[in-house]
This record gives C-alpha cells, sequence and structure tokens, in this order.
C-alpha cells in the first residue's frame, strides 16, 4: 500500500509542478446569462466569460456539476447575482474549487444584488411564506437602470482584479455607460404606454421590470413565491381575473407554460413570452437586445 | 408634506402657549384673542395657497407620465451576510435540521437480517425496526472560521435517544493551486453515495453493497487532501488517511495511521442537458480482532475474529439530465456502482481454551444501480437493484480439515440481491414524502418484502447538495 500511497504523491507533485498554460485573459465564472454578458460588455477581449447558467435555467434549482467546479477553480473572478438567488449551489462550487480567490470577502468574489437596494425585503421571514429571500427580491436586472449600478461597480472590480487593464476596463465602462444611458432613455420612452397596464406573473421575478415600466402586477400564479398554486387558489383566480382582466400574463423562457397557458384560456388574455435573460429568446442575443426584445414583446402584446 | 406639517405644529403651539398664558393675564384676553384670530386667519391663507400650488403639481404630474425614481436612490444598505443580521448573534453558523421519521411493514423479522455470505459489517445493517420508528435527525452547524477554514458539524440523533458525531471537519480554503485539506471526522470521498447525507439518499436505505461492505457509510476519523486539476475538464484527485477505525477496519493499538484511501473523479457536461461523473476509488484497512456473531453446524452461537489487510476497490458512475439543465418539471438521474473487496489474513474461531486459527482470504464484490425519474414537478420515481456475490473464501481451517465450512455459517457462498422501487412526492424543497417498496433477498433463502413509508423534513439554513 505504501507503494501506492508513493506512487500517487509522486504523480499529484508532478501534475502540480506543470507549467499552467499562460493566462490570456481574465478567467470569470458567472453565474447567470445576464451577468456574464455585462462582464462580456466591460471586459471585451481581456476577459474569458463562462455563464453558468442558461436562460432556460431556473436558477434557485441548479446542480454543482462537476463542470462549474472545474470553473470554479480556474476562476480569477466570480460573478454572482447574490442575495441567496444562488444559495442551493453556489456556496458548494466555492467550497469544493479550492480556489481562495474567489472565496466571499475577496476580491474575486463579486455579487450584484449587492450594490442595489432590492424590492421585497421581508421585515420577518418563515418558510411559510414560500421561498421567501430575507435580502429581498433578487432577479433585480429587470430594471435596466439597476445594470448600470452594477456595470459601474463591476468596471472598477475588475480593474481591482485585474490592474493591468484597469484603463481598459474604465474606458469600455465609460462607454457602456453612455451607450447605456441612451438605451434607457429609448426604452423608457417605448415602453411608455405599458404605464398601468395590469399583468399577470408567475413567480415574483418579474418585480422589477412592473416597477421599472409601471406595469401593475395582479396576480401571480405561485400562491407564494416557490409554491404550486392549489386547484382551487387557480378557480379564485379565473374569477378574480375574469372580474378585472389583466391586459396579459407574463411567461419566462424558463417556465413551464402549462399553468400559464390554462389560465389564460380561462380567462381569454395572451400569454406574453419573455426572454427574462440573455439568450432567453433567439432576439435576445446581448444585453441590449434582452431589453429591446423585452419591451417590443410587451408593447406588442397591448397593441 | 412637510410644509403642512410644520404649520400644524406651529399651530398647535400657538394655540397651547395661549392657553398657558390666558388664566394669568385674563385682561388682556381679548387682545389675545383678536391677534389669535388674525395668526389663525394669516395661516389659513397660506395654507390654502400651498394647497393649492400642491394640486397644480399633482396635476402636472399625473398629465406627465415620469418613470418611476430607480431603486437605487440611496447607498446600498450593508450586504447582511448570511440572515444574520448583527449584534451578538450575527457570526452564528448556520443551523438546519432535518427530521426524519418512518413506517416500516417487514415480512420477516429484522432481527434476523443478514446479508449471507459476508462478515456482518455492525448493527446498521438491515432494514431498521418494523412499525413506527422516529429516523434519524440530522442538526448541522456550519460556517466560516477565518479566510482560511471551514467548519461543519454534523450530528445524528437516532430515536433511541443516541446522538452521535456523523462529520465534524474542518476544510481549508485558501490553499493554492487547487489543494484543499480536510480534517477531523468525515465521510470518505470513495465512491459516489458514501458521502451523501441519508437525507439526500434516492431510497430509504443504502445499497446493499455498502452495507455488506462498509455497514452502511464510510467515515473516519484523520485527514482528507484533495487537488483539483486546473482544467476545464472535472479532474480531482485525493488522498486520504486516518483511525481507519470502521469496518471493514478496526482501531489499531499502536500509534500511527490504518490504511489509506485514493481517489479520482472525471466529470463534465454532455451538451447542456446533461452532465456525468465518474470515478475509481482504492481504500485499505487493516482489522485486528474484527470479531463477528456466527452460528456453527449444530446451530450454537459462536464469535469469529478476522486479523490482516482489507483492500477495495470501487468504481462509480453518475449521469443526470434535464432539458436544458432545468430540473423544474422534468429530470432524470442514473447512478451505479461497482465494489470489490479482498482480504488476506487469520480467521480465528473463539473456542476453549485456544482458539482455532487459520488462513483466510476472500474477494467478494457487489454492485447496485439506479434510476430516478422525476416526471412532473415535485413527483419522481426511482428503482434500484442490488446484487452481490460472496464469491471465493478460503477458509484456512476449512481446507485442513480441521472444521467443516457450515461451521462458519455467515460464509456459505451465497449471491444476495434486492429490487426496491420508490415514489416520492416533494411538495417544497424542504419536503420528501416516500413510498418505498422492496423485494430483498439478502438472506439465504428468505425473501423479505418490506414496505416503507418516509418523512423527510428540513429547516433552518437553506442546504445545498453536492452534485
Amino acid at each position: 500500500m505504501n507503494r501506492t500511497i508513493y506512487a500517487a504523491t509522486a504523480i499529484i507533485l508532478s501534475l502540480l509542478a506543470l507549467p499552467l498554460p499562460a493566462q490570456a485573459a481574465l478567467r470569470v465564472l458567472a453565474t447567470t446569462p445576464e451577468w456574464a454578458a455585462l462582464t462580456r460588455e466591460l471586459g471585451g477581449d481581456k476577459v474569458d466569460v463562462y455563464a453558468a447558467t442558461s436562460a432556460f435555467q431556473d436558477v434557485h434549482r441548479v446542480d454543482a456539476k462537476p463542470s462549474l467546479v472545474a470553473r470554479a477553480r480556474n476562476a480569477d473572478l466570480v460573478v454572482a447575482a447574490g442575495a441567496e438567488l444562488e444559495i442551493g449551489w453556489l456556496p458548494i462550487l466555492l467550497r469544493e474549487s479550492g480556489n481562495a480567490r474567489i472565496q466571499p470577502g475577496n476580491p474575486g468574489y463579486f455579487e450584484a444584488d449587492a450594490n442595489l437596494r432590492l424590492l421585497e425585503v421581508p421585515s420577518a421571514v418563515d418558510r411559510s411564506m414560500g421561498d421567501v429571500h430575507p435580502q429581498g427580491n433578487p432577479h433585480a436586472h429587470l430594471d435596466a437602470r439597476n445594470v448600470a449600478i452594477v456595470a459601474t461597480a463591476l468596471a472598477t472590480r475588475l480593474a481591482v482584479v485585474d490592474p493591468a487593464n484597469a484603463a481598459y476596463y474604465q474606458a469600455r465602462g465609460t462607454d457602456f455607460q453612455s451607450r447605456w444611458k441612451l438605451a434607457v432613455t429609448r426604452w423608457e420612452a417605448q415602453a411608455a404606454p405599458l404605464r398601468g397596464v395590469p399583468i399577470v406573473v408567475i413567480h415574483r421575478d418579474q418585480a422589477y421590470l412592473c416597477h421599472w415600466l409601471g406595469l401593475v402586477e395582479v396576480a401571480a400564479i405561485e400562491p407564494k413565491p416557490g409554491v404550486p398554486p392549489s386547484s382551487s387558489y387557480l378557480a379564485e383566480l379565473v374569477t378574480k381575473l375574469n372580474a378585472a382582466p389583466p391586459k396579459m400574463i407574463l411567461r419566462n423562457a424558463y417556465n413551464d407554460s402549462k399553468a400559464v397557458d390554462w389560465l389564460a384560456e380561462r380567462i381569454h388574455v395572451p400569454v406574453v413570452l419573455l426572454p427574462y435573460s440573455v439568450g432567453g429568446t433567439p432576439a435576445a442575443s446581448d444585453l441590449f437586445k434582452l431589453f429591446d426584445d423585452t419591451i417590443n414583446r410587451l408593447t406588442g402584446a397591448t397593441k | 408634506m412637510f410644509p403642512f406639517r410644520r404649520l400644524h405644529a406651529l399651530r398647535a403651539g400657538t394655540v397651547i402657549l395661549l392657553l398657558a398664558v390666558a388664566p394669568a393675564r385674563a385682561s388682556e384676553l381679548g387682545d389675545l384673542r383678536a391677534q389669535l384670530d388674525a395668526l389663525k386667519s394669516d395661516y389659513q391663507s397660506k395654507l390654502d395657497a400651498l394647497e393649492t400650488r400642491v394640486a397644480q403639481l399633482e396635476a402636472q404630474v399625473a398629465a406627465q407620465p415620469q418613470p418611476q425614481p430607480p431603486v437605487v436612490e440611496q447607498p446600498p444598505p450593508p450586504a447582511p451576510s448570511g440572515g444574520g443580521a448583527g449584534g451578538a448573534n450575527a457570526f452564528n453558523p448556520s443551523i438546519s435540521v432535518i427530521l426524519g421519521g418512518r413506517y416500516a411493514q417487514l415480512d420477516a423479522d429484522p432481527a434476523t437480517y443478514r446479508i449471507a455470505g459476508f462478515m456482518p459489517a455492525g448493527d446498521e445493517v438491515g432494514p431498521g425496526r418494523r412499525g413506527f420508528d422516529l429516523g434519524e435527525s440530522e442538526l448541522t452547524l456550519s460556517a466560516n472560521v477565518d479566510p482560511w477554514f471551514y467548519a461543519n458539524l454534523t450530528a445524528s440523533i437516532t430515536g433511541d435517544n443516541t446522538i452521535s458525531v456523523e462529520e465534524a471537519f474542518v476544510k481549508t480554503l485558501a490553499l493554492p493551486s487547487g489543494l484543499s485539506l480536510k480534517a477531523g471526522r468525515f465521510f470518505s470521498g470513495i465512491g459516489y453515495v458514501n458521502e451523501v447525507h441519508s437525507h439526500a439518499w434516492d431510497f430509504v436505505d443504502q445499497p446493499l453493497v455498502y452495507q455488506a461492505m462498509f455497514g452502511g457509510q464510510l467515515a473516519q476519523d484523520g485527514a482528507q487532501l484533495k487537488w483539483l486539476a486546473p482544467t476545464d475538464l472535472f479532474i480531482e484527485l485525493a488522498a486520504e488517511t486516518g483511525d481507519g477505525g470502521q469496518y471493514p477496519g478496526t482501531r489499531l493499538a499502536g500509534n500511527g495511521v490504518n490504511g489509506g484511501a485514493l481517489l479520482a473523479h472525471v466529470g463534465n457536461d454532455i451538451g447542456d442537458s446533461a452532465s456525468w461523473r465518474a470515478g475509481i476509488s482504492w481504500l485499505s484497512r487493516r482489522a485486528e480482532d474484527r470479531s463477528f456473531d456466527d452460528v456453527d453446524a449444530n446451530g450454537a452461537p459462536v464469535v469469529d475474529a478476522f486479523t490482516g489487510r482489507s483492500r477495495t476497490w470501487i468504481a462509480d458512475a453518475i449521469l443526470k439530465w434535464a432539458p436544458h439543465g432545468n430540473g423544474n418539471l422534468r429530470s432524470f438521474k442514473l447512478q451505479g456502482e461497482y465494489l470489490q473487496r479482498t482480504e488476506d489474513g487469520q480467521l480465528a474461531l473463539a473456542t476453549t481454551p485456544q482458539p482455532l486459527t487459520g488462513d483466510y482470504h476472500a474477494r467478494q464484490s457487489g454492485w447496485y444501480v439506479q434510476g430516478v425519474y422525476q416526471f412532473l414537478p415535485r413527483w419522481r420515481f426511482g428503482a434500484r437493484y442490488d446484487s452481490l456475490d460472496s464469491g471465493n473464501v478460503a477458509i484456512g481451517l476449512v481446507q485442513q480439515g480441521l472444521l467443516p465450512l457450515t461451521d462458519f455459517g455467515a460464509l456459505a457462498p451465497a449471491s444476495p440481491s434486492r429490487v426496491s422501487a420508490m415514489f416520492d412526492w416533494n411538495p417544497s424543497e424542504f419536503t420528501r414524502l416516500r413510498l418505498q417498496y422492496a423485494w430483498d433477498e439478502a438472506r439465504a433463502s428468505v425473501r423479505d418484502q418490506q414496505l416503507m413509508l418516509q418523512y423527510l423534513y428540513a429547516i433552518g439554513a437553506h442546504g445545498a447538495h453536492k452534485f
């Protein structure tokens, strides 16, 4: 046995001594596609970004897959949404990564939501309330103004983690801010007819979009966050919504269509599929197009 | 709103002042009243003007819709960490509790449970008690100690009022080069299911082969050094050593360690819907006087003991699938492991005045394969097949003709097997209710049909599970 252990130790030590491939770019592991896209906007060709999830995944429920542990091992920076959105899997990735740089508290760990004032911060939490987040609703990116705030913080962070390219990140950051500001003005103008429009959502992950554009969320298909509706709750919902019909029902790319289609049929209201994040629809191929497409789809449904 | 409030306060203040002064100077009452009326009308006119102004502004705002103020106008509140808001409790570790309980209906008396052909591996083998049973409650406390260490304590509290330390370890967070060191008591990283806590199992009980080879789950007091390769392909190598006090080893009398383990895991994704991990592990242990109860050819109870070396190889693989990696609707999990154990040494039969001792060599193996399919959100069913082969067992005392093989009832050749089917419902992430049915042929020539109902409830900190 001793010989086996010596042999294995020798193999491990020789592997450790192997020269690592030259670092071409800053390696970033982003937990969600929107923050991955923002990192690409700010980092250009100086960053190599890997998105842990796609717009078709519910970020609450993701496995700490081996491929993600491997990416965490090599990451120089982790960009997370935070506010416990990734609580079921990110802590494992960080602990299993054997990577000191990305542990919380180090510059290599960035949380987007930590820079924002979150909506729906509960004054008390209890699991009987469903999947509530003690720090507030974590789905903050759908208010485009939040993206700008996160961009400022992230550009600064990129400069801290990769000081050699600090000027590059700051320049890109400034450029992004000016383009984003114009875009936000354009989106707000386009979305003006959406103000006060009553809508129905599935989960409370459109709260920031509604807050920004003035859509009025009149009901959620989940009676409590993360809790599936019972048939009696749905029946109540049908009665209530038939009395005061909303303009549309919103569905994210990762949501199942069954419950919304069922409801839409009974209250005779269209279902609007939203990309939710970058890549959620073919048109939402980057951060700007995510909002272009979202607002197009929303305004299209109000016509 | 502000000017109004200030005006009201001013008015109230004036009135109170006047009222206080009034009785003292009754003669000046008339004057004062006149002044008060003047003040009143003055303020009233100001108030009216302000109200008009506000109404005008409100009308303007309504006429010209403005985007609502951005969510962030103020600097962000300090991010609370881990839910503790502050004060003395801010640094409390996260606490989670799993409550488990079950009802079992067993055809055969569980007291007679034996995995035929294998040396008994301790008390935790078998389907457990009949009827209602408060299974295991798990209490976990964990937190980062400082920038360099993470600590975790998992205590198991069982229905018979015992509490035991399941895991208690510290793990480094800041070693360089993808290295991490874990020390304390922990579940060995060998195989796949060995590291999985009981509340996260896909069936009520452990695979038969783990029960036969390790008496359930292999934990040790020791240390584990793990290295993660700097590649996009997941490659992890680990070496462990420790007291080796749990079956198949025994705690040694002397200083030093008892055996060790080496393991390697590789994993990756297949497209955006599937991911896998496969591994190979090797475990070595020394056993000194590892005794077990047996019955001899006449049916009389005897005590046998093994002393020697025990080596186990494990090959494991798991594949998880969900459409686009979104397991909310449907998902599938397929896992299997093969274990082979070689034991070399001496087998002693406790007889008076002198124990009889002879050589012992055995190569035994077993495997299981299981699949779990989530066919609807929150509903899953699964099936598992367990198979064991007691293999080649050479007992010196028998080969020399000193004793018949029937004197070693526990070691008679056998090929135990079990088929299990389970069905569970998970109304939330924190609740699981499970129904399991098993056809258990672990004992020689007995088929035990086992029906189990199990509940698992998790409270406290949100758990995070390994792949």
